[in-house]
């Protein structure tokens, strides 16, 4: 079948009166120059307009709504008109578009005071968000709740989104980058964090940065593919795909038009490990992409970052600056005489664009909502053409295996899952932050090396809010992917959130439900109605305070087995999961 | 079962019988093609398939989650199964899913297979979150009743890739808070809409409505079996558009075209849909 065409072709586009202020207009300006508009109007002759030139210009509505967002404080009807015209975009899209996210407002809010957002999921709530907000609410700031932030190890978190300001996170300021475990011999793709200067190309050389790029060039595009693929590398974002079939298949592809998508999204909670890598080892991921690109064929790279990652954003921006100054991006790598380029693209608060159709749809300026597959992102991706998308952290793992050899690398780890594994701990743990340990390592290991649980150990949470519960029998689990499947676990996102026995997990888990249930993008059915009904069924078992009935858990059961096989995408698919394990483990539903 | 098999057919086991569906076809067509029916809500003949009620699903030998029959392409060997366990239990809980939100007394369709598949709306939280939505009666043509809204997203590929071109609403919020809407829910007259109705005739659950069949149903008059529905051709221009009229009290109450009309594919323009005081 052919690609819909889609960003209405024939469009005769209707705008209501309100107008853009001049505020409004220059924060348009900035991102789409008047020169550049849909329809430019040269003379009384000459208008230049059109379907292609529409067409072309449509990624720029997320781009465009971030700038009135954050020069304005909100969307009004006159900024989104404005922005429409200029891009040529329905009026009633763009509002579909800026009414999806989190971070952009399309109500007034009748101030222009930057916005607090504190987060409330289960990391921040042990680490006591609600004193946070309490103060921060008496110092009169203006508090919004957040799902989470993805800063799960010095929690709890915040972040400040500037109006006319820049959006920062005050914990950046003032923080000396620590790694838990820094002058580990062990380490491997976290081996330069907190060495290298991040914000410095020359330090990255110094750190044998760009060899494996030397060394892709020299191999040529099969050879690395088939490194990749011998080396035994899978996704690390969540669902373990092997990252030499898909490289494959999208070098397979025919033409020139083809991308690579870093998908720094992460938003799953309990998950900081994209922003841990991003912040400190910014080169390696601009590094690996190229590679990427060159192995597969594809001249564009895209970065897709999370809103609430300012500094992680700042850097990579950074670094692919430097990198295209030093020849490492741009018409010619490296002397590679091939294409490859690179264009940052920030989130607005959707933990659903972090499923990889969803992203390519927020990319392109539509809904951030998930595509129905097949087709497959190898064949129709990234404006429908072909597309590798992968996680930063599989990414960075490409340089090890170019520069080592797939034997040493497959030399650590189980022979079904080789490598290593970054996993995000947080909670009731003595050092929460970000590790780096072989697959296989056993979960109690793990959680000895941070220093071990700090109270007496009810349950952990195994992938994020998408994976499972685990209790304290679980300790001896090797943290592979078979041994973890084999159990019914998942590894997801790497998020290993630790809970003792003071910890109300009543809460945690609607808190859980809430989350799925504000994330949800609405788009189907089985999970539009089920997060909701879900949430209902936890709120009504938490302010009983009785034992889960029968027929309620028959009704959890049968929406999740819904949620399961009926939804589109990941997030359904995986909604009830966390919850179900809470109630199998008794850790809820089991009141006196 | 024997087929006639063409160069470009495809032949696929839909529960025990083979059939051949041309490429390109999708499961729903092998299933109709196999005389099976299918329960389908955001589907529509004269629309590109959205995908997103999910309750056409089938169980793909293969697959690990079922498939959307009606947008997933048939291919050759596939072996599809429509009334297992898995399938009518999804199909069970997306129809009570909905009927527990939205007000489907008018969906008759869905009302049907509903019973069918034994959905039971009342077995959920009381209290639980509904669309909760007013009436917008903004003009004379049309009125819309979110509150019977399944977000089946049929009105807006009319209004938009699908017919009309229009783009005058579009999905907006997000989760069980995504509606449609125009830009900031301005009123009808006020947004891109033309009036040519193509919305109306491709809503699966009355959510939009001629707002004569409004005005009868509001004092109780509204009788579809009493009405007789007469074929013509719009008198306006020279297309040449098929009208269904359909006639109550010897009133003409709404206006239609068939979906299978080779100029019209159920759509009109205002004139056609809604031009009719003068007869």
């Amino acid at each position: 079948m052919p690609p819909r065409l889609r960003g209405h072709p024939l469009a005769d586009l209707h705008f209501g009166d309100d107008q853009p202020t001049e505020a409004e207009q220059a924060a348009i300006d900035a991102i789409v120059p008047p020169a550049d508009a849909a329809t430019v109007v040269e003379t009384e002759r000459i208008v230049r307009g059109g379907r292609s030139r529409r067409h072309g210009l449509r990624h720029l509505l997320l781009p465009v709504l971030h700038s009135l967002q954050h020069e304005i404080g909100w969307i009004s009807p006159g900024g989104l008109n404005g922005a429409a015209e200029r891009l040529g975009v329905p009026p009633a899209e763009a509002y579909g578009v800026a009414t999806f996210y989190e971070l952009l407002r399309t109500t007034d809010p009748g101030h222009r005071d930057d916005v607090v957002h504190v987060c409330v999921d289960p990391a921040c709530a042990m680490a006591g968000n609600n004193d946070l907000r309490t103060s921060l609410e008496a110092e009169g700031a203006r508090v919004h709740d957040s799902p989470c932030l993805g800063q799960c190890e010095r929690a709890p978190a915040l972040f400040v989104q500037g109006v006319g300001r820049p959006d920062r996170v005050p914990d950046d300021d003032d923080e000396e980058f620590s790694l838990p475990q820094a002058g580990d011999p062990g380490l491997r793709v976290l081996r330069r964090l907190g060495e290298v200067d991040p914000t410095s190309l020359e330090s990255y050389l110094d750190h044998g940065g760009y060899e494996a790029l030397a060394r892709a060039i020299e191999m040529g595009p099969d050879a690395v593919i088939a490194a990749i693929s011998d080396a035994g590398l899978s996704g690390r974002g969540g669902a373990a795909f092997p990252t030499g079939i898909k490289w494959r298949a999208v070098a397979d592809e025919p033409g020139p038009d083809k991308h690579v998508v870093a998908n720094c999204d992460e938003s799953e909670p309990g998950t900081f490990k994209d922003r841990i890598v991003c912040e400190h080892d910014p080169f390696a991921v601009i590094e690996s992409m190229t590679i990427a690109g060159l192995a597969t064929g594809s001249p564009h790279g895209w970065i897709y970052i999370r809103g609430e990652y300012p500094r992680a954003t700042a850097r990579l921006e950074s670094a692919i600056a430097q990198a295209r100054v030093a020849g490492l991006l741009g018409d010619d790598v490296a002397g590679s005489g091939q294409r490859f380029d690179i264009e940052v693209r920030r989130g607005a608060g959707a933990y659903i664009c972090g499923e990889e159709t969803a992203l390519f749809n927020s990319i392109e300026g539509f809904r951030g909502e998930p595509r129905n597959k097949p087709p497959f992102p190898t064949t129709h991706g990234l404006f429908s053409q072909p597309t590798a998308i992968n996680n930063p952290e599989t990414l960075i793992n490409v340089l090890d295996v170019l520069v080592d050899g797939p034997d040493a690398y497959r030399s650590v780890g189980t022979e079904r899952s080789p490598g290593t594994r970054l996993f995000c701990l947080s909670g009731r743990v003595a050092v929460p932050g970000l590790y780096e340990v072989p697959f296989g390592t056993t979960l109690g290991e793990l959680l000895d090396l941070a220093g071990g649980p700090t109270g007496s150990l009810a349950s952990v949470l195994l992938g994020g809010a998408a994976g499972v519960f685990v209790g304290p029998d679980a300790l001896d689990m090797p943290l592979s992917l078979e041994d973890t499947r084999e159990a019914g676990a998942t590894l997801g996102s790497g998020v290993v959130m630790v809970f003792d026995d003071t910890v109300d997990m009543e809460a945690v888990v609607v808190r859980i439900a809430e989350f799925f249930r504000d994330e949800s993008c609405g788009q189907c059915v089985p999970c539009r109605v089920g997060t909701q009904r879900q949430h209902e069924v936890l709120v009504e078992l938490q302010s009983s305070g009785q034992p889960l009935a029968p027929q309620r858990a028959e009704l959890i059961d049968d929406m999740a087995l819904a949620m399961v096989d009926a939804s589109i995408c990941g997030l359904g698919h995986t909604a009830a999961s966390a919850v179900r394990s809470a109630l199998s483990l008794g850790l809820i539903g089991n009141s006196q | 079962m024997s087929s006639v098999i063409t160069e470009t057919a495809v032949t696929i086991r839909v529960d025990d019988q083979e059939v051949a569906v041309p490429d390109g076809a999708t499961i729903l067509d092998a299933c109709d093609a196999a005389g099976v029916e299918t329960p389908t809500i955001c589907y529509g003949p004269t629309l590109t398939p959205v995908n997103v009620c999910r309750v056409c699903v089938v169980e793909l030998d293969g697959s690990r989650a079922l498939v959307p029959s009606c947008s997933r392409p048939a291919e050759e060997g596939m072996v599809v199964h429509t009334d297992s366990e898995r399938v009518r239990h999804s199909r069970k809980m997306v129809l009570e899913f909905l009927a527990t939100g939205v007000d489907v007394s008018q969906a008759v369709e869905l009302s049907q297979w509903a019973e069918h598949y034994g959905a039971d709306p009342d077995r959920y939280v009381p209290g639980g979150q509904t669309m909760d939505e007013p009436v917008r009666v903004q003009d004379n043509l049309y009125i819309r009743d979110y509150d019977k809204c399944v977000l089946c997203y049929r009105c807006v590929e009319a209004c938009g890739d699908d017919a009309q071109h229009t783009y005058a609403i579009s999905v907006a919020g997000r989760g069980f808070g995504a509606r449609i809407s125009t830009e900031f829910d301005v009123t009808l007259p006020d947004s891109a809409c033309v009036y040519c109705g193509n919305c109306v005739a491709v809503c699966p659950t009355n959510a939009l409505q001629f707002k004569t069949e409004f005005d009868l149903r509001q004092t109780d008059d509204w009788r579809p079996e009493d009405q007789t529905v007469t074929q013509t051709v719009c008198s306006y221009c020279g297309v040449g558009c098929n009208l269904e009229l359909h006639v109550q009290d010897n009133q003409i109450v709404k206006c239609t075209s068939p979906d299978d009309h080779d100029v019209t594919s159920g759509n009109l323009c205002i004139k056609g849909r809604f031009g009719w005081n003068y007869v």
